[in-house]
């Protein structure tokens, strides 16, 4: 298979939160700034990375039918090494993303990549699929982030461009922002794929 | 009266699925009818109150004990996909109607994150849930995605007549009407 094919795909045609609509949870839950955002994109690249090494490497001794109980275990012990780290190096990050970090493991793009793709081919496509899906769900994350901050709160990773005592448009870093910012962002790709 | 604020606060003020953003897959995925959405909701309440109850259980009498609270995620997952199982099971043997009913709703409940994150919020510190107060929340939070679940497939029905835009159709205007409902439930913030 192209490899490089197989890396890029995750950003625009198969992108796991705008064209597959997968992890909405965490991409609505923590992308009130662009840092959070990245961060979060981070720590689920790194997951589907050693996750889908791990299954390809192991596919072969797992009996079918209990393959997803097993995968599950495997993604879990990846998000509680992420959990752990993150807690070490980096408290603030870890304080806002909260209980999303352990909700990685139910992330469906994670288990999703495992059984369709990690379990079927070999650790190095699978290694490169899980770098790809994993950055292109990160970008995704990154961009609304980006939006999000840029509209409600008039800066951008942290940065304030706008007058300091100013406020930004405060709804787009509440709740319903978030499902306004991904709502047209997938409406804005589902148009550039169709013109295609 | 505290039980009263734990309901209020968890059905309304601050919605699981609209402003703590758990179960959004199934809230996008079975809200196209009221039926189903009625069903998924009966599901969502009896798996997780039992799902809260085991897991609570478990953490405060196995875990936290023997100092092993990093072993919190994977034993949660593995306790809440295996009860999904069983219950499939158990139900399909002591009682058909309800499993036809439900029967269709178990498996998803699985990858519901709804399910975990509750089971993990009801633990968090600053809550100091007792075990009555634990279970309270579970179910206040199971009725309230129920709530949303149901009002969203409500809109989504007269939805499908209306001419929408061809580049908001599907998941943009489901999201965008999920986003309006989110800030209609943002006027219950002064409530408790």
């Amino acid at each position: 298979m192209n490899q490089w094919k197989n890396f890029t795909k995750g950003f625009l045609k198969e992108n796991p939160i705008l064209v597959l609509v997968l992890g909405t949870c965490p991409t609505l839950a923590v992308t009130s700034s662009a840092i959070n955002g990245l961060g979060m994109g981070m720590a689920t690249t790194f997951v589907l990375l050693m996750s889908n090494v791990i299954i390809a490497s192991i596919k072969n001794f797992i009996p079918s039918s209990v393959r997803i109980p097993a995968f599950i275990v495997v993604i879990a012990s990846f998000v509680t090494i992420v959990d752990l780290v993150m807690q070490a190096y980096t408290p603030d990050l870890y304080n806002s993303l909260g209980i999303f970090i352990p909700l990685i493991v139910v992330n469906c793009i994670v288990l999703g990549r495992a059984e369709a793709f990690a379990s079927k081919q070999n650790v190095a496509s699978s290694a490169i699929d899980g770098i790809g899906m994993g950055l292109g769900f990160a970008f995704a994350l990154t961009i609304l982030g980006a939006v999000r901050e840029i509209l409600g709160a008039g800066s951008i990773f942290n940065y304030k461009f706008i007058n300091p005592d100013a406020d930004g448009i405060l709804v787009f870093v509440l709740a319903p922002g978030a499902f306004f910012g991904l709502g047209f962002m997938i409406a804005l790709v589902n148009m550039i794929n169709s013109k295609k | 009266m505290e039980y009263l604020i734990i309901i209020i606060s968890a059905v309304f003020v601050s919605n699981i699925v609209l402003a703590q953003f758990l179960g959004i897959c199934p809230f996008l995925g079975v809200s196209k009818k009221i039926s189903t959405a009625v069903g998924m909701t009966a599901a969502v309440v009896f798996v997780m109150a039992l799902a809260t109850l085991v897991t609570y259980l478990m953490f405060f009498y196995l875990l936290k004990p023997n100092n092993l609270d990093y072993l919190t995620t994977i034993t949660f997952i593995l306790v809440i996909a295996s009860l999904v199982q069983m219950v499939e099971i158990i139900l399909k043997k002591i009682s058909p109607p309800l499993y036809q009913a439900l029967g269709i709703f178990l498996p998803l409940i699985t990858t519901n994150c709804a399910v975990l994150g509750v089971a993990l919020m009801v633990l968090n510190p600053t809550r100091d849930y007792n075990l009555a107060e634990a279970l309270v929340f579970t179910v206040a939070s199971a009725i309230g995605f129920g709530l949303a679940l149901i009002i969203f497939a409500g809109i989504r029905e007269r939805l499908e007549l209306q001419g929408v835009p061809k580049g908001l159709q599907g998941v943009p205007i489901a999201l965008i009407t999920a986003g309006i409902l989110s800030l209609a439930f943002m006027g219950f913030a002064g409530l408790v």
